[in-house]
């Protein structure tokens, strides 16, 4: 089985793009993965790409091909839609076939095109990674399902909305030097508690925003890199897949989620690392309590210890594993079928030294958690650098 | 399907829609397999451990609020709702989601006894699993 490296990645600007279409935004991240990775585009076997709601936003289903004639490709082109996850997925089944022998070269990302949709628009076309019948049709929203989760938690582990806001100040300082990110524009906690309610206990600053963006990565096998002599040190080098019961009343938890805990213990184990190994992690905080649960589920803290890790400055960009360095899908943005990749591509920069924040790095092992719906999905992969 | 006004009728999903019926009719179900687990129409298999043997049981008449929110941005299919309270509650066999009605948002707590029934969106008129205090 051979490895798998980064050979490059590229981003758009995350943010309001409203009038920029997919197909755009995918191939200008595709065209920087490129342009960074130094491969020839004939060499790509296949295209992994993520979307979630193209078919609400664009009136546009079947966009692997579409995307890969973007990105400038001949070879096969696949969509994975798992909500949030999307390109999670993407990158973890373009992982698979680079080891197994399948393809030497894949190009894996994602695009979503969202504020053409409006704030309600894009609230109901994300309702659609809920239950129908017995979530959505009862009034529930993303926000809502978050928000039901950090009741629950706070309830039988305890927990305030300072707690909470001190994630969404850390991940707003993260991403003032990210080019790519929504906000570069720092908080307070004052700020964020002042915040109008969405569904309590979150307010607008517990939540991320209605992002347009695209990711893209080229990931080639040891071979291909050495062939090519290309400059391509950070490898992936675990991954791991979890699910759960679609509705968040099916669970046996309402304030964990296991199926990122099974991610994780299938990523490290493939990577023969631990959670004490990985110094830093890019997180799926698409609200505030999400990052709470998501560092619990990667066993960096035990259930209910991770809720005060950003306020006592362990997440923070000074502390011992920094969470979310790239700003988080908080402060970064949530182009929901890109974010996936765009953690790949944001881990890759920190790890091998050419992000704003790598500096802030404390070791050369890092983890990518991606979720979706309400962590009925999720991916987790490992990073290693690895010269 | 479309009536006069040329608004589309929603098509009914059975199932759902017949647990509807019955708990309209203070006849609410659930279904569970030999292994005791519950789960919700329509359902052909237990979704915890495949058996396809399911019954239909009773709902209890009253479940435990377990966790809720007082939604202010709501769906479009809520617009005129908001704010509206979404709960989960336990009944023992099975959680149900629904808005809780008949309840100031301050004197919620968790683990309060709610009974279920079945009232109506003011936004479009579809039916809705509504909560009471018990």
């Amino acid at each position: 089985m051979t490895g798998v490296r980064v050979a490059g990645v590229g981003l758009t600007h995350f943010g309001s793009h409203p009038e920029r279409t997919g197909r755009d935004l995918f191939a200008e991240a595709s065209e920087r993965a490129f342009a960074d990775a130094g491969v020839d585009r004939t060499d790509v076997a296949q295209l992994n790409y993520g979307n979630f709601m193209g078919e609400l936003s664009e009136h546009q289903g079947h966009q692997g091909p579409l995307m890969a004639e973007a990105a400038g490709l001949t070879a096969p082109a696949t969509r994975y839609e798992s909500a949030c996850a999307s390109s999670g997925v993407a990158v973890r089944e373009a992982v698979k076939d680079v080891r197994n022998g399948e393809a030497d070269v894949v190009l894996v990302g994602g695009a979503e095109r969202m504020n053409n949709l409006g704030t309600t628009g894009t609230t109901e076309a994300l309702a659609i990674a809920a239950d129908d019948l017995y979530e959505v049709r009862a009034g529930m929203t993303f926000p809502a399902a978050y928000a039901l989760m950090a009741r629950a938690y706070f309830e039988q582990y305890g927990g305030s909305k300072e707690d909470l806001a001190e994630i969404a100040v850390k991940n707003h300082d993260n991403a003032l030097e990210n080019e790519f990110a929504q906000f570069q524009k720092s908080i307070s906690v004052e700020q964020a508690l002042d915040a109008p309610t969405i569904a309590d206990p979150l307010g607008l600053y517990d939540a991320c925003p209605i992002t347009d963006g695209a990711s893209a990565a080229v990931l080639v096998s040891d071979e291909y890199a050495d062939e090519h002599d290309l400059d391509a040190p950070v490898a992936i080098t675990g991954t791991g897949q979890g699910g759960d019961k679609m509705a968040l009343q099916d669970r046996r938890y309402l304030a964990r989620t296991p199926a990122a805990e099974y991610a994780a213990a299938e990523a490290y184990d493939d990577a023969g690392v631990g959670p004490q190994d990985v110094s830093v992690a890019e997180v799926h905080d698409c609200f505030t309590i999400a990052e709470v649960l998501a560092i619990e589920a990667l066993d960096f803290y035990a259930p209910g210890e991770g809720i005060g890790a950003a306020a006592r400055g362990e997440t923070t960009r000074d502390g011992d594993r920094p969470v979310n360095l790239s700003g988080g899908l908080k402060a970064k943005g949530h182009p929901v079928g890109a974010t996936g990749g765009s953690q790949i591509v944001e881990m890759t920069r920190l790890l091998r030294g050419d992000h704003p924040n790598s500096d802030a790095v404390p070791g050369d092992i890092g983890v990518t958690h991606n979720a979706g719906g309400t962590v009925a999905s999720t991916t987790v992969h490992v990073l290693e650098v690895d010269e | 399907m479309s009536d006069q006004t040329g608004e589309d009728e929603r098509v009914r999903d059975e199932g759902y829609d017949d647990l509807l019926d019955a708990i309209e009719s203070g006849e609410g179900y659930y279904l569970e397999c030999p292994e005791g687990h519950g789960s919700l129409p329509p359902r052909r298999v237990c979704p915890h451990c495949g058996a396809t043997d399911l019954e239909e049981v009773a709902l209890p008449e009253t479940g435990d609020i377990e966790t809720y929110t007082e939604v202010h941005v709501p769906a479009p299919s809520f617009a005129d709702d908001a704010p509206y309270v979404t709960a989960v509650a336990d009944f023992g066999g099975v959680r149900l989601t629904g808005q809780l009605r008949g309840s100031e948002a301050e004197e919620i707590e968790v683990g309060t006894a709610v009974a279920v029934g079945v009232g109506e969106s003011a936004t479009t008129d579809e039916r809705v699993l509504v909560f009471r205090p018990a």
